[in-house]
């Protein structure tokens, strides 16, 4: 039996925060990547129902750490958890901020639809999904494991943001029609290569937490 | 040999309680070392090895070797009582002694070791109110009682005395328990200043205190040294299972 029952309590609890906001951060770059594809204004709403919610959680969740710290004087695996708690959180916060930024470009892409078939871009939002799936994961399981992949990701959607980038201005110099709805694949391609970075910070704060070292990705 | 402090497969018993157990740790010269660990995990007696206190018990002995400086202080040929002037130490509980002034608590020792030249012992007593951070407070009412001043002062009278006679090694066994959160923070400062001339190993109960003000925290439990180490990193990132467990308080 633990004597800091009020203090175990407040941690977990607080770890549980964390995890909802964590699961709500995947769901959201999920959704946002969907109603691009489909250019679906339904998901588009839920994706600013989920930014919000991820910034109240963000706000609620700093504040019970901040007050842990005052009170509790977390040290160790404790103090590491509640650092890591207090980055990853504006990192999630900026995912759905970036998912937001996708379901706005939606709402104003349904009017001129897409010129093409998207190809590059689901295949880049697949990759952001999973590198943040992979970094929520770690950061849920307390395992570095999954960080490798990750990184990994991390080079790639940086090489297919810089194709995706060039591509769409060669579909632009073509015709100036093309010029608005390139400019809104070059947007989403950019959420989705911050979301990438997002979720990099994720994983080098959970090898922190997890193990006290700490790591950039280059 | 490195560091001011050396201790070798030090044991220590008080008859057939195994206090101290093969406790091989090095304190480094000029800085401050804490000493944390439950109730009972040795953290006094351990201390009291070092300058020859534990023995004074009934029944207590010591095995295994403390260097001070790389000579062994329990050497045949080693005089306790020069062991005691070069390590000074300073109680739990304020202790005055209360018969006297504030000006003959602190000269106490030099006396006892056969100071009588007025001017010296006048230079002693400001100088080491000085280093204790008191001489402001006290120094228009040095004849009154080493009692009648607050606890936080009489806390820093026996630092004071201890320092007067020139010690370069201070031990504090939890010396702000009694005190109040001011006292404390005057202490604390005192120590930080006083690092710079002085090796300092304070055994506390609060891990605030630990954390604030040690360079180095030692970690024991039930009479072992479990882990030593830089006080950032040990409460940052502990290499020991238990002590992970009793700093972030998942003991018991």
């Amino acid at each position: 039996m633990s004597p800091r029952k009020v203090y175990m309590t407040e941690l977990a609890e607080l770890d549980e925060l964390v995890s909802i906001m964590a699961r709500k951060t995947s769901e959201a770059i999920e959704l946002a990547a969907k109603s691009f594809e489909k250019l679906d204004l339904e998901l588009a709403d839920h994706v600013e129902k989920l930014d919000k919610e991820l910034y109240e959680l963000n706000n609620d969740i700093e504040r019970k750490c901040l007050e842990i710290i005052a009170l509790q004087s977390p040290v160790a695996r404790d103090l590491r958890a509640i650092g890591t708690y207090l980055k990853v959180i504006t990192d999630f916060d900026r995912i759905g901020r970036y998912a937001k930024d996708i379901s706005e470009v939606t709402a104003r892409s349904i009017a001129t639809a897409h010129f093409k078939p998207l190809v590059s871009i689901p295949h880049m939002a697949k990759m952001a999904e999973d590198m943040v799936d992979l970094s929520v994961k770690a950061f849920l399981d307390r395992d570095i494991g999954p960080t490798k992949e990750v990184f990994e990701l991390e080079d790639r959607i940086d090489s297919l943001y810089d194709e995706i980038f060039r591509e769409v201005i060669t579909y632009m110099m073509e015709d100036s029609k093309k010029i608005t709805p390139g400019i809104n694949y070059m947007l989403v391609a950019r959420y989705l290569e911050r979301i990438g970075d997002h979720a990099c910070n994720i994983s080098e704060r959970v090898i922190y937490m997890v193990t006290g070292e700490r790591v950039v990705k280059k | 040999m490195e560091g001011k402090i050396v201790t070798e497969r030090l044991n220590a018993f008080f008859g057939d309680v195994h206090a101290v157990k093969n406790v091989n740790v090095s304190v480094p010269e000029n800085s401050i070392t804490a000493i944390i660990g439950p109730s009972g995990c040795g953290k006094s007696t351990l201390i009291r090895c070092v300058n020859r206190m534990h023995e004074v018990v009934r029944g207590a002995r010591v095995t295994g070797k403390v260097y001070l400086d790389g000579e062994d202080v329990y050497d045949a040929g080693t005089d306790p009582v020069l062991v005691r002037r070069k390590v000074g130490m300073v109680f739990q509980k304020p202790n005055p002694f209360p018969t006297m002034s504030i000006y003959d608590n602190v000269v106490a020792g030099l006396r006892l070791n056969g100071e009588r030249d007025w001017a010296r012992l006048d230079d002693s007593v400001e100088k080491s109110l000085k280093l204790a951070a008191l001489w402001d407070e006290v120094k228009d009412n040095l004849d009154a009682s080493g009692v009648s001043i607050s606890g936080g002062q009489q806390q820093r009278l026996c630092i004071a005395r201890a320092l007067a006679v020139e010690p370069e090694v201070l031990l504090l066994d939890e010396p702000c328990s009694a005190l109040d959160p001011i006292a404390t923070a005057k202490i604390e400062d005192l120590l930080f200043d006083l690092k710079d001339r002085y090796t300092i190993a304070i055994v506390t109960h609060n891990m605030q205190q630990a954390a604030r003000i040690a360079d180095y925290t030692a970690f024991m439990y039930m009479g072992e040294l479990i882990e030593f180490g830089e006080t950032k990193r040990l409460f940052e990132n502990p290499e020991q299972e238990l002590t992970e467990k009793y700093i972030t308080g998942r003991f018991g």
